[in-house]
């Protein structure tokens, strides 16, 4: 029971204090639980990583939910996943109660205003990272521009379709590739060994 | 039903996002657009908020949007909602599924889902530049420029380059909104 409330307290702190998302945390987790506490060893915390990456969903949610469940089973997982939503969660609701009319100051219009600028350039700068760290296969690069093309026509000619078709296609893509290197063995070993290299997803 | 809406669409958010955060965006803003809960305005004002605070960018829209369309109610189911698919995965994979990883199909499956992922955060953001700073919603529409807006856009780029190659590393995204909401005070008065 000590253990699932310092669980819940150290993802607490880890939730209060992670700007930026994803990667900004897999550090703090790795100093709180690796080499602070030692609740979990360097390549069981790599493995972690790799889920964390290879799984849909926040990657700090799926950090939180493995050490969680590695250090106290099932109940450990709710404690660490509740323990690292729990301050934005607040903060968050504090603030939407008051944005609408916070936006509704002039100058506080014109400073979002800008700010849009900035979001947007970063969403194309976090896409071009992530550009760089994808393995650059025929395959991959065939998926990425016609997606690319695809999705920004559809939008142009204010078509409907979401985005989860274009993942859904993606994956179903990827496992023919891959059953169609496997019928043809010898052709296809060298695809299949890119396939493996996969690059990173993430964001930062 | 409101609720059950948020809680069903941010489940599926959160059921086919790979790869973090900004995987999210397009998704996201599908949803949001679909359902009329936000325009793309607000949404990147959104997720600016998003990213100025501590937390999972995906985890704080979700909480923001379930508040802005349902209050405290709509706000933790949109919560639990994009949260949950992540958790059960995890679970299921550390309780029982360990080796899945490391099977050739999962990760066949992951080589065509990762370049879609990128290609969908490119192209948000690319509609997103056309429809707000060119006026160019959809086919057909006159070009309508926001120059102050082009011209800051431009600015970013350089100032970010220019950090990157004087530092060695990239700029904080929280100092580049603050920058910006500099800007915007001065460019849009």
């Amino acid at each position: 029971m000590k253990k699932l409330f310092l669980l819940l307290f150290t993802m607490m702190k880890i939730g209060l204090f992670t700007f930026g998302g994803g990667y900004a945390m897999i550090s703090l987790l790795e100093n709180e639980f690796v080499s602070k506490r030692k609740w979990l060893d360097a390549e069981e915390f790599l493995d972690m990583v790799a889920i964390a990456e290879s799984t849909p969903g926040p990657i700090a949610i799926n950090g939180a939910t493995y050490i969680g469940y590695r250090v106290a089973r099932l109940p450990g997982a709710i404690f660490g996943t509740v323990g690292v939503v729990t301050p934005s969660f607040v903060i968050i609701y504090l603030i939407s109660l008051f944005f609408r009319r916070f936006l509704s100051v002039a100058w506080v219009a014109s400073a979002f205003r800008g700010i849009q600028v900035a979001v947007v350039f970063l969403i194309f700068a976090a896409a071009l990272r992530l550009f760089k760290k994808l393995s650059k296969t025929p395959f991959t690069l065939t998926v990425f521009i016609a997606v690319t093309l695809a999705a920004v026509a559809l939008s142009l000619f204010a078509i409907r379709f979401s985005s989860v078709w274009f993942v859904l296609i993606g994956a179903a893509l990827g496992l023919f590739a891959y059953l169609f290197a496997l019928l043809h063995h010898d052709k296809g070993d060298g695809e299949q060994k890119q396939a493996e290299d996969g690059g990173e997803g993430g964001a930062p | 039903m409101i609720y059950l809406r948020l809680f069903l669409t941010f489940l599926k958010i959160g059921a086919v996002a790979f790869g973090g955060g900004y995987a999210m965006i397009p998704l996201m803003r599908d949803e949001c657009l679909a359902n009329g809960w936000l325009s793309d305005a607000e949404l990147l004002d959104f997720i600016a908020v998003s990213e100025s605070t501590p937390g999972p960018v995906a985890v704080n829209m979700a909480t923001f949007v379930g508040s802005s369309q349902a209050g405290i109610l709509g706000a933790l189911l949109a919560t639990l909602g994009v949260i949950l698919p992540a958790f059960i995965v995890t679970v299921l994979l550390v309780a029982a599924l360990g080796k899945l990883l490391s099977y050739r199909g999962t990760r066949a499956i992951l080589s065509g889902v990762r370049p879609a992922v990128v290609a969908l955060i490119l192209s948000a953001a690319a509609i997103m530049f056309l429809s707000l700073f060119v006026g160019i919603g959809k086919f057909g529409d006159a070009a309508t420029f926001s120059l102050p807006s082009v011209l800051l856009f431009g600015f970013l780029v350089l100032v970010s380059w220019l950090y990157r190659r004087i530092r060695g590393k990239s700029i904080s995204p929280i100092f580049l909104i603050l920058l910006s909401g500099v800007a915007g005070v001065i460019l849009f008065r």
